[in-house]
C-alpha cells in the first residue's frame, strides 16, 4: 500500500465512522429522504472545496472563496434570474477575473494569502451592491435540478459522486491536470522545460473561479434565495475540506475525491452534533475538535510511514 | 524502443558550437570568450574548480542563458544570441540533468515524463509515457526495479536520479542528441554508476554526444573522449583524453592567475589556545584559530557548519552571551532582515547583551552600531536607512559587524564572500585576522581558493566527509584540488 492509498483511506474512514454514528443516533436518517437531507447542503461546499483545491494545488491559498461564492449566489439570484444574458456574462467575467488574479499573483510575486484577503472584501462589497438585502429568486431550471428526486439514489449522492469523479479525471488523469499538479510539485522544473507558469497559474485560478461559480449557483438552487453573507463560512470549510481529504498545503499533493469526501464529512459533522443535542453555541468548537482529531490521526499515520 | 540506431547526421557533425561566447552578470565575467564545438559521437569531460564557469558554460550550451557576447549555433537552426536559444536547443535534442533534482515529487514516474515532453499527444498519453519511460529506464539501468506508477517522492534519492537520467535519454518528439550530465553519479552506487557509464559509451558510439561533469576523475578518464578544463571563466585546455594524466589534469585546473603572493603571510605564528570546537566528523579548531572548510561546493561543508551552529545555539533557555555567531553567505535566505534598518540588523545578535530587564538600551545600541560602522567602513548615509539600500558588499559587511560585535567566542562563516568585491574582501580578511589575534575562533567555509589560503588549517570535504587536513605550508591550491577530486579508479 503506497502513501497515496493511505492518503485517500483516511477521509473514507472518517466519513464512514461519522455516518455510522449518525445512523446509530438517528436510524431514520438511513433512508432516501434522510440521506438527501443530510448531504444536500454539502454539494455547494464540495464545489467550493474543489475550487480551493485548485489553488492549494499550485501552492497558494484562497481566502476569498467564501465571499466569492456569496457574490456568485447573489448574481444568480438576481441578474441571472432577471436578465439571463447579463447574468451569465457577469459570472463568466468573474471566472476571468479569477484567472487574472492568478496571473497577477505570479507575475508580481505577491503572496496569494494577502491578495485574496484583499479581494475577499471586494467580492463581499460587490455582493452587497448586487443584493443589498436578502432575497432574490432561483432560476427555475436550477431549482428543479437541485431538488430533483432521481430513483433509488438521492440527488445529493449522485451530484457528489459526479463532482468527485469528474474532477479526478480532470486533475489526476488528464494530461493538463498532471502539469498543473507539477506546478505545485516543482515549479522550476516546469519553467526549465519551457512551460509558462503564468498561463498555468491563471488556468488553475480560472478553474477555481469556475467551481466557485458552480458552488454559488448550486447554493441558490437549494436555498431558492440569496444573501450577501450566505457563504462566508465556506472559506475555512473549503480549506479544512481539502486538508481533511488528504491534501497538503504545499507540494501539489491534492486529491479531488478526498476533497469531496472531506466536504461531506464536514457537513455531516454539523448534523452529527445536532443529533447529539449539543447546544449550537458549542457546535463550531466541536466541529473544530473533530477536525483536529482527524488531522492528528493523519499526522501519526504519515509519521509512521515516513520512519 | 531503440533510441540510438538511426540518429540523423554522421559522427563528427557538430550538435552545438560556441563561438567566442561570453557571459557577464553585471561586473562578473562568468564566461570569457569560450570556443567549444560538441560533435556527435563524443563524450566531453568537463572539469574545473568551484566558480570556474562550468555551470555557466552548460547553461549557455543548453540555451537557458543567452550569451552577452559571441554566438551559439545549434545543428538544427543557427541562432545568434537570440532569445529563443532555449527553443533551438530543445529542437536540437539538447537535454540536461542537473545536480539539484528537477522532478516533481508529487507525480509518478510516468507523469514526470510529461513535464519535459510538452508536445505529447493527448490521447492515451499515459500508455505512451509509460512505454517511453520504462524503455529508457530499461536501456540505461537494466534491472532497475522502478515501477512507472511509483510516486517519485516515495523513491530513494538514487532511484530519483536514475529516473531523471533516463528521462533525459528518452526518445520523445525529438531524439536526445546531446545530454549534459552534471555530477550524475553523486548519489548512485558504484554498480549503477557503471551502468550509466556503459550507456554513455553506447550512446556516443551510436552518434549521440554527452557533456559529463564529475568530481570523480576516474569516471572522467573512463568515459570521456575529450577533456575540457575550465578556470576563471575560460576554457584553458581542450584536448583528447589520451593527452592527459591525472596529475596533469589536477595541475591544469589549479594555479589561478596568481594573486600577489599573499597566501602564507596569514600563517604568521600566533599563540593558539585549547581546542574549542570538536565535531564528530573530525573537524576541530583551537582558540584563536582560523579553520577553513574547503572542497567542491555541496560536499557537506555547509551542513557541517549548520549542524555545529545549531547544536551550540539551540538551547531552550537562551543565554546572554551566544556561544557562536553565524555569518551567512546566502544573505537573502539566512542573513538579513530585509525590512529592517541597518542599525537593527547590526544589533540583532547583541541585543541580549546590553538590554536591561527585557528592554533594549537604545543608547548603547546606537553606540555599538556607530563604532562598527567606522571600524568596518560601511558606506551608508545614515544607520537608520533600510538595509536593502546598501550594495551587496556593504550588506555583507553589516552581517560581519553583527557577528563580530557579539561576544561569541566562535564565528561560523558559510561562504560569506559570495558576490563581494575584492576591496571589501581585503578589508574583511584583515579584520578576521585581527579578531583571531584577540582569541576568537573562525570556522570558514569558502568556495574561493584565495580565501582558504588565509586560513591556519584547512579541512577538505568530499562526499560529506573530510578527505584531508592541511596545515601551514601544505595549504596550497594543488593539495586542495587533489583532495577534492576522487583520484581512484571508478570503483567497480
Amino acid at each position: 500500500m503506497t502513501r497515496e492509498h493511505l492518503r485517500i483511506l483516511l477521509p473514507v474512514l472518517s466519513l464512514a465512522i461519522l455516518l455510522a454514528a449518525v445512523f446509530y443516533l438517528q436510524p431514520r436518517a438511513m433512508s432516501y429522504f434522510g440521506l438527501n437531507l443530510l448531504f444536500n447542503l454539502a454539494i455547494p461546499v464540495a464545489l467550493a472545496t474543489i475550487a480551493q483545491m485548485m489553488i492549494i494545488m499550485v501552492n497558494d491559498i484562497d481566502l476569498s472563496i467564501g465571499t466569492f461564492v456569496s457574490f456568485c449566489a447573489c448574481v444568480t439570484a438576481t441578474l441571472v434570474q432577471d436578465t439571463p444574458v447579463l447574468g451569465y456574462a457577469v459570472l463568466l467575467a468573474a471566472v476571468l477575473v479569477y484567472a487574472g488574479i492568478g496571473a497577477v499573483i505570479h507575475l508580481r510575486g505577491l503572496p496569494a494569502i494577502v491578495v485574496t484577503l484583499g479581494t475577499s472584501f471586494v467580492w463581499g462589497g460587490l455582493a452587497i451592491l448586487v443584493l443589498p438585502s436578502p432575497g432574490g429568486a432561483s432560476p427555475e431550471w436550477l431549482q428543479s435540478l437541485m431538488k430533483s428526486k432521481p430513483p433509488l439514489v438521492p440527488m445529493a449522492i449522485i451530484a457528489a459522486t459526479l463532482i468527485g469523479v469528474l474532477t479526478h479525471l480532470l486533475i489526476k488523469r488528464s494530461s493538463i491536470g498532471v502539469v498543473l499538479q507539477g506546478v505545485g510539485g516543482n515549479e522550476r522544473a516546469l519553467e526549465r522545460a519551457g512551460w509558462s507558469i503564468v498561463q498555468l497559474k491563471a488556468l488553475a485560478y480560472g478553474l477555481a473561479g469556475l467551481f466557485g461559480v458552480l458552488a454559488g449557483m448550486a447554493l441558490v438552487g437549494l436555498t431558492t434565495s440569496a444573501d450577501a453573507n450566505i457563504a462566508l463560512r465556506y472559506t475555512l470549510l473549503s480549506i479544512a475540506g481539502v486538508i481533511l481529504g488528504g491534501g497538503e498545503f504545499t507540494g501539489g499533493r491534492v486529491s479531488p475525491i478526498g476533497a469531496v469526501l472531506g466536504a461531506l464529512t464536514l457537513t455531516l459533522a454539523a448534523s452529527f452534533l445536532s443529533f447529539l443535542r449539543l447546544s449550537p453555541d458549542w457546535q463550531i468548537g466541536a466541529q473544530g475538535a473533530i477536525l483536529i482529531l482527524v488531522l492528528a490521526i493523519r499526522l501519526l499515520v504519515t509519521r509512521r510511514e515516513a520512519n | 524502443m531503440k533510441t540510438d540506431t538511426n540518429i540523423s547526421g554522421a559522427h563528427g557533425a557538430p550538435v552545438v558550437a560556441l563561438e567566442k561566447a561570453s557571459m557577464s552578470f553585471g561586473p562578473v565575467h562568468a564566461l570569457v570568450s569560450a570556443d567549444l564545438v560538441v560533435r556527435r559521437g563524443e563524450c566531453i569531460g568537463l572539469v574545473g574548480h568551484n566558480g570556474a564557469g562550468k555551470s555557466t558554460l552548460v547553461n549557455v550550451v543548453n540555451g537557458r542563458l543567452t550569451p552577452t557576447g559571441g554566438a551559439v549555433s545549434y545543428s538544427e537552426l543557427a541562432a545568434k544570441a537570440s532569445a529563443r536559444n532555449n527553443a533551438h536547443a530543445h529542437a536540437s535534442g539538447v537535454r540536461s540533468v542537473f545536480q539539484e533534482l528537477s522532478l516533481c515529487p508529487n507525480l509518478t514516474v510516468l507523469e514526470n515524463l510529461r513535464i519535459p515532453y510538452r508536445s505529447m499527444p493527448r490521447n492515451g498519453w499515459r500508455k505512451t509515457a509509460k512505454k517511453m519511460v520504462m524503455a529508457a529506464l530499461d536501456q540505461v539501468f537494466p534491472n532497475h526495479g522502478i515501477s512507472a506508477n511509483a510516486v517519485v517522492g516515495d523513491l530513494t534519492i538514487a532511484e530519483r536520479q536514475m529516473v531523471e537520467i533516463a528521462i533525459a535519454f528518452s526518445a520523445r518528439d525529438a531524439r536526445a542528441n546531446l545530454v549534459i550530465l552534471d555530477e550524475p553519479t553523486s548519489s548512485l552506487d558504484a554498480a549503477i554508476a557503471q551502468q550509466l557509464l556503459e550507456h554513455i559509451r553506447t550512446f556516443c558510439t551510436n552518434g549521440g554526444a554527452v557533456v559529463f561533469i564529475s568530481h570523480m576523475l576516474g569516471e572522467i578518464f573512463d568515459v570521456a573522449t575529450r577533456i575540457v578544463v575550465m578556470k576563471d571563466g575560460q576554457i584553458t585546455e581542450d584536448r583528447p583524453t589520451d593527452g592527459f594524466t591525472r596529475e596533469g589534469l589536477v595541475d591544469a585546473m589549479g594555479h589561478v592567475a596568481s594573486h600577489e603572493e599573499a597566501g602564507p603571510n596569514a600563517h604568521a605564528k600566533r599563540n593558539l589556545g585549547d581546542v574549542v570546537v570538536q565535531l564528530p566528523n573530525g573537524l576541530n579548531a583551537r582558540k584563536g584559530e582560523i579553520v577553513g572548510l574547503a572542497g567542491l561546493a555541496g560536499h557537506g561543508q555547509a551542513e557541517a557548519l549548520a549542524n555545529y551552529y545549531l547544536s551550540e545555539t539551540s538551547a531552550w533557555r537562551s543565554t546572554k552571551t551566544p556561544k557562536a555567531a553565524f555569518v551567512a553567505g546566502d544573505r537573502a535566505r539566512d542573513g538579513v532582515m530585509p525590512l529592517w534598518s541597518i542599525l537593527r540588523n547590526m544589533s540583532l545578535l547583541t541585543l541580549p547583551e546590553f538590554s536591561k530587564r527585557g528592554l533594549v538600551d537604545r543608547g548603547s545600541e546606537q553606540k555599538l552600531a556607530d563604532d562598527w560602522k567606522a571600524k568596518i567602513k560601511i558606506k551608508a548615509n545614515s544607520l537608520t536607512d533600510p538595509l536593502l539600500s546598501l550594495s551587496g558588499g556593504n550588506q555583507q559587511k553589516v552581517l560581519f559587524a553583527k557577528a563580530l560585535a557579539s561576544s561569541a567566542p566562535v564565528v561560523v562563516m558559510d561562504d560569506p564572500m559570495r558576490g563581494v568585491d575584492v576591496g571589501t574582501k581585503k578589508e574583511v580578511y584583515k579584520m578576521i585576522r585581527s579578531e583571531a589575534q584577540n582569541g576568537r575562533t573562525f570556522l570558514w567555509y569558502s568556495t574561493e581558493t584565495d580565501e582558504v589560503l588565509e586560513c591556519d588549517r584547512v579541512f577538505v570535504f568530499r562526499d560529506g566527509e573530510i578527505s584531508a587536513e592541511l596545515v601551514g605550508e601544505d595549504i596550497t591550491e594543488e593539495n586542495m584540488l587533489r583532495a577534492s577530486f576522487e583520484m581512484q579508479e571508478a570503483a567497480e
